[in-house]
């Protein structure tokens, strides 16, 4: 039953690919840039922020709204219709908030997909468990510095 | 009983004590420097400095052998994180949150904390009955205001008194838990009377104390 359930919800992912609705918060260099690359690939981006000027950083041709709120707040959230997301990513300066926002939208709300990005590498280990992806930017640049260096060392 | 306290302010001081003066051992995690020189100077109590949201200073405190932790930082999102580590990664029983913004009790609950505390919520729940209603003593909400018990005296010329308590047309959600007389406490049953000078304990959704409040004394404030 669970099976059949989950091929009904893939298909219907494939159905509605097109219109992905994703939420994306925290209009930093990351979340900016994140929504930038969306809005290209034509989703449906709306973007979090508290701070107005933040959203100087989306480019001209940015075609998703964007909303001025702390997302920290559950009325914000629902007003970004975070029951109707597809995908939500995390991605503010602060790693509390992102777990936050992560686990809210997994276990109140249900996203299919949730992304937050951690910098802090001790606390990843708590929240694989929640079906969280966590991306550490941290992690990921040592490893590509390792890569770089051992191929250097391999010539 | 071993427990670590993540945050500052005058919270922190009256907690500390009072779980010192009761014997317990306190470990208080704070990530400014000053702040921790002072509390060192002010309490016999263990000082970590660093950020609790971080599992290694978290160890530094002593997790692995806390019974107990207590999030008061400002920081909503760093209470929730504080608990979930200790409760996840270090399987601490109890974890307590204080959270600042209200809306944030039902999230934190679905997420796991055990017991989460606003006090903006709880003092203005008090403050608003205490305003409301006159002349009723320890009013204390229960479950962050969810019911209510109150401390009602009657006196002579109160309509209840005299009657069996089964005559009282209480409204529906409310009931008389108790009745001080004297020095001795009644369970009060259908047949119980209310005499003068009772004091009824009255059990009640906090938005019909006041038609509670109408039957017992015969009139509206």
């Amino acid at each position: 039953m669970k099976k059949v359930l989950t091929r009904m919800k893939s298909k219907m992912e494939i159905n509605k690919n097109n219109d992905e609705y994703i939420i994306i918060v925290g209009c930093g260099r990351l979340g900016s840039h994140l929504a930038n690359l969306l809005s290209k690939a034509r989703k449906s981006v709306v973007v979090i922020d508290k701070d107005e000027k933040a959203f100087n950083r989306l480019s001209d041709d940015f075609s998703g709204f964007t909303i001025e709120a702390d997302a920290i707040e559950i009325e914000t959230l629902k007003k970004a219709k975070i029951d109707k997301a597809d995908v939500i990513a995390a991605t503010t300066n602060d790693d509390n908030t992102n777990i936050m926002i992560a686990q809210i939208a997994k276990t109140i709300y249900g996203v299919p997909k949730v992304i937050a990005r951690l910098f802090e590498p001790s606390r990843e280990k708590v929240y694989e468990e929640l079906e969280v992806e966590t991306i550490c930017p941290t992690t990921l640049s040592a490893i590509e510095f390792k890569s770089i260096i051992l191929k250097e060392e391999g010539k | 009983m071993n427990i670590i306290i993540v945050g500052g302010g005058k919270k922190i001081h009256f907690l500390t004590k009072s779980f010192i003066s009761k014997g317990y051992n306190v470990t208080i995690v704070n990530d400014d420097y000053e702040y921790c020189k002072k509390l060192d100077k002010m309490h016999d109590a263990n000082i970590v400095y660093g950020d609790g949201t971080k599992p290694y200073i978290l160890e530094d405190a002593g997790i692995a052998y806390c019974h107990m932790i207590i999030a008061l930082t400002p920081k909503d999102p760093d209470n929730l994180v504080i608990c979930q580590i200790a409760e996840r990664m270090y399987f601490v029983k109890k974890t307590f949150s204080i959270v600042n913004d209200p809306e944030n009790i039902e999230i934190f609950k679905k997420l796991g904390i055990d017991t989460v505390i606003s006090t903006s919520d709880i003092i203005s729940a008090l403050i608003e009955q205490r305003v409301t209603i006159d002349d009723i003593n320890n009013l204390v909400p229960i479950e962050e205001g969810k019911i209510s018990i109150m401390e009602v005296e009657v006196n002579s010329d109160n309509p209840v008194t005299g009657q069996l308590l089964s005559e009282v047309k209480l409204p529906e959600d409310s009931i008389v838990g108790c009745i001080i007389r004297g020095s001795s406490a009644v369970i009060p049953r259908g047949n119980t009377k209310i005499l003068e000078d009772d004091k009824l304990i009255i059990l009640s959704l906090p938005e019909i104390q006041s038609e509670v409040l109408k039957v017992i004394r015969g009139k509206v404030d």
